[in-house]
């Protein structure tokens, strides 16, 4: 092949680059052979507690639910996992139409009209919904209205994307009243109101008439959302949200300390020329057969460059892949199952909980119902008894709230969903009466 | 092949999964808050597997065959890593676990980061941005926070090569600086003269790809770095063809002073049909204190025979990028594909990786016009209209489907006329580049005997060419059921 091209040696090929940094001697570990590299891993992997060694209660945003194998299955095939961006249509007509499957599903799940393709995670799939807010306003609006209990990292994520603009984030810190007392702080310079329903702490949000009041301001309502929430309960789309996001972790995917996952991003039709990232459409071939293509790709950063509505290309595809084959094998029926498990184990643990001496659960205002996940006010620091509880009981413990709110020390957020047996959770329930005693 | 959708395939009542009955006492849920139907398609099992099953059959990736689509680096992903991915220890791990229970995690992150930092010759790398186009915005945030700590502020402009992929100016737009558009030369580099008319007190700095989108490598980088610097401008590298450098010169030691990886472009882990990737930012020493958080670090303290590793936040950090750390599942598979390979096996790939594109630019040359005339890196660019005809490059690629091969990336970069880019990567042997070419001078031939062929190409996929104009006119995104 040298002599093809010409040159004797491969350095040569390299003369372009200045001499004095070429060929710099790297300082890497030796190479392993796959066979030892493989001890090596399994190794290292032994030194993290899985969520498969025994009960975990930990969510905040990252949960443990049922995944069919039908899902690392499909995920498995090569066809799928090693392809890229169907940018040729007519070789990618599987992954083309899987999306347009999954765009459909997200829709009905989230009661919107136009889901894309996929983003990053539930907190980039937030803060690109508060920039097509941003733009929908045309500069004239500056500032996003937060619930304080939107997750803390998400609302970082939003602070981040903020400072490459003129906009600022408005967190009603001091007291929550509740989505309708907050959507009344919105002013002619706001230009979206954000909330997530269930909300950091597991409550459920009335969304009634907050979208009114939300429009009637010109502004855009934002909704996070827990997928496996909407198995249940009525969707934003219902109550006249603009845009709809959620981290898609919950379906399908594994936690993987924290990521990929998959970013849910859905929106009324208005703004599908503001959306961001790949969508898919339906269209013909020359011969009048159906098929699928990435579709107003004058929106996206190849075509349209600085003027593009998002910088976005490279997604999570895979994960927008697992999320179908999820919701598909889970049907109308178990998604709805899956819910409702969540919703009697974690009301069952906390009338539990809530009967041990010194526990208090969701004392928190508003009172609201919850989902899925709750708030165990301690007698101690959360801290302590998750370490106590690992240690001594085998059990991975909730959330020490104190870590992302400031003076909530004592305050653990506890998830159990259909994964967690009522022998789990009466063992986490004995655990917390010892360590509290 | 015609495969339905899952709502044509569904049933009432059908159903894959039986749930466990509930064994805890049912609590009233609340009825005012209640759904009526969702909506989803209800399938049997072997219904879904089939399904698709089906689908994938219609799909092409590299698993399939030869992915030369340029600037994407399409090389082959170890099977191995896709099993130490799903190991109990790192698939079912939860972020936000203790730390003192997730040490071996927090291990081969501080490891990934350290091995970046030593290929790339960086200060520090901080792993969290999920893909390149987040990794640049990463970097422009840094940037601006970096201006305005030292009372630079003014600075509002970047300058971006016509050459440069879209997401650099569009990633521009999002941190809030504005494009000033830099023309390349007649020898595809950077064109110095205009650089240094946009050197003044305004210029924040510059996003470099080198080697540049033409895959050649800028010949002049010490002076444009010089220049930016200079007029107290940036250097940002765009890393998305790393795979040409590896092992060959450091982006740092090039005076360098940010720039992304692409772990599933350079190091091997899959694409997965547009994502998930990792786009790490690797920064020189005065940026290194605004990259994202939290990054990994390795205390002081040691548990038994192990340092213990813990999560900070850089001293003035932006920020965070995603939710949690990262896309920790790619950087299993790059961690373990840079063990794989060591020094010696990254220096290999890259000069592989050029061996192939040169061999493949040589063995075109005499049927499609290349516009540069010079050794290229990992990837180049020529012309997609055979010598002679008026093709277009958009027809040779569709008609390459038809040998069997996925298209290079059409129309890309701008600069160049019915542009076909081609990175075949290290990782495709002899025959399969001969292969290529073989295809590609057949259709050349074609085109020069009998182009309708290639206009109406491809003939043997599973639909043939399909109508984008009407798929942006009738919007039609998800299916009316």
């Amino acid at each position: 092949m040298l002599s093809a091209i010409g040159m004797g040696s491969l350095e040569e090929l390299f003369v372009d680059i200045p001499a004095n940094v070429r060929f710099p001697e790297l300082r890497l570990a030796a190479r392993l052979t796959e066979m030892d590299l493989d001890q090596e891993l399994r190794k290292l992997s032994r030194r993290n507690r899985s969520l498969e060694c025994g009960p975990s209660f930990l969510g905040a945003g990252c949960y443990r639910h049922f995944i069919p194998a039908t899902v690392d299955y499909v995920l498995q095939r090569g066809e799928f996992y090693t392809s890229y961006t169907p940018y040729q249509p007519e070789l990618s007509q599987g992954f083309l139409q899987a999306m347009f499957e999954y765009q459909t599903m997200i829709c009905r799940l989230t009661g919107m009209e136009v889901s894309n393709a996929s983003h990053y995670d539930g907190a980039t799939s937030l803060a690109e919904a508060v920039l097509l807010a941003l733009d929908a306003g045309e500069g004239r609006r500056t500032r996003i209205v937060m619930s304080p209990y939107v997750h803390p990292n998400y609302r970082a994520v939003v602070d981040t994307y903020l400072k490459g603009t003129d906009s600022y984030l408005d967190v009603a810190e001091e007291r929550y009243d509740g989505a309708i007392a907050l959507s009344e702080r919105i002013d002619d310079e706001t230009a979206a109101l954000v909330l997530q329903t269930p909300h950091f702490l597991g409550g459920i949000e009335d969304l009634t008439g907050v979208a009114d009041t939300v429009h009637a301001k010109g502004a855009l309502l934002i909704v996070v959302v827990d997928p496996i929430y909407l198995g249940l309960f009525k969707p934003p789309g219902d109550f006249g949200a603009d845009v709809v996001v959620a981290d898609g972790q919950a379906l399908g995917i594994t936690a993987s300390f924290g990521g990929p996952s998959l970013g849910i991003f859905a929106t009324r039709r208005k703004y599908i020329r503001r959306l961001v990232g790949r969508l898919v459409g339906q269209t013909e071939d020359s011969e009048g057969r159906r098929g699928f293509v990435l579709t107003l790709a004058t929106r996206e950063q190849h075509i349209r460059r600085a003027k593009a509505t998002s910088n976005i290309c490279t997604n999570s595809a895979l994960g927008a892949l697992a999320a179908a084959v999820d919701l598909a094998t889970l049907g109308e029926r178990g998604v709805r199952r899956v819910a409702e498990l969540c919703f009697h184990k974690s009301h069952y643990a906390a009338a539990r909980i809530s009967e041990i001496p010194g526990c208090a659960v969701n004392t928190q205002a508003p009172r609201s119902e919850f989902f899925k996940e709750f708030v165990i006010t301690l007698p101690v620091d959360a801290a302590t008894v998750i370490s106590r509880l690992r240690k001594e009981y085998g059990v991975i413990g909730g959330y020490d709230l104190g870590r992302s709110l400031p003076g909530n020390d004592n305050r653990m957020l506890v998830a159990v969903t259909e994964m967690n047996t009522r022998k789990e959770i009466d063992r986490l329930v004995a655990a917390l009466h010892q360590i509290v005693a | 092949m015609d495969e339905p959708t899952l709502y044509k395939l569904s049933a009432d009542g059908r159903s894959s999964v039986a749930l466990p009955e509930c064994d805890v006492d049912e609590s009233k849920i609340p009825s005012r808050l209640m759904r009526d139907a969702i909506g989803l398609p209800e399938l049997s099992e072997p219904q879904v597997v089939r399904h698709y099953l089906r689908l994938s059959q219609l799909n092409y990736g590299v698993d399939t065959g030869f992915y030369p689509l340029g600037s994407c680096t399409m090389k082959y992903n170890p099977k191995a890593s896709e099993i130490w991915a799903r190991l109990p220890g790192f698939s079912q791990v939860h972020p936000l676990q203790d730390p003192e229970s997730v040490q071996g995690a927090l291990e081969l992150m501080f490891d990934l980061q350290e091995q970046l930092q030593e290929i790339a010759g960086f200060a520090r790398v901080a792993l969290q941005p999920a893909a390149g186009a987040q990794g640049e915005l990463t970097a422009l945030l840094m940037i601006r926070a970096y201006n305005r700590w030292r009372g630079e502020g003014q600075r509002d402009t970047i300058l971006v090569p016509d050459s440069a992929h879209g997401t650099n100016p569009a990633s521009v737009t999002m941190g809030g600086y504005t494009v000033v558009e830099v023309p390349s030369n007649k020898t595809g580099d950077v064109d110095l003269e205009a650089v240094k008319a946009a050197c003044n007190d305004r210029l924040a700095g510059i996003m470099l790809t080198n080697p540049n989108t033409l895959g050649l490598f800028e010949e002049r980088i010490g002076e444009l770095v010089e220049l930016v610097h200079g007029c107290g401008g940036l250097v940002y590298g765009d890393g998305a063809n790393l795979n040409a450098l590896t092992g060959v010169t450091r982006p740092g030691d090039l005076g360098i002073d940010l720039m992304h990886f692409n772990l599933h472009k350079t190091f091997a882990t899959p694409h997965g049909g547009g994502g998930p990737g990792s786009g790490p930012v690797g920064a020189a020493p005065a940026l290194a204190p605004f990259l994202p958080g939290p990054v990994v670090e390795r205390s002081q303290v040691a548990l038994g025979e192990h340092p213990v590793y813990v999560l900070t936040s850089p001293e003035q950090s932006i920020g965070r990028m995603v939710a949690f750390h990262g896309n920790f599942g790619m950087f299993v598979r790059a961690w373990a594909y840079l063990r794989l390979l060591g020094a010696e096996g990254l220096r290999e790939a890259a000069m592989h990786a050029v061996l192939n594109a040169n061999y493949l630019r040589v063995q075109l040359a005499e049927d499609y016009n290349m516009p540069f005339d010079r050794t290229c890196m990992h990837e180049f660019v020529c012309e997609g209209a055979p010598k002679g005809t008026s093709i277009r490059a958009l027809d040779v690629s569709k008609r390459l489907m038809d040998y069997g091969f996925h298209p290079p990336t059409n129309y890309f970069p701008l600069t160049v006329k019915e542009a076909l880019m081609i990175e075949p990567t290290e990782t495709e042997d002899k025959e399969t580049l001969d292969a290529f070419v073989r295809a590609m001078r057949n259709i050349a031939a074609e085109a020069r005997a009998d182009p309708h062929a290639l206009r109406d190409a491809p003939h043997r996929t599973p639909v043939g060419r399909l109508d984008e104009v009407k798929a942006a006119r009738d919007l039609i995104v998800s299916e009316e059921t």
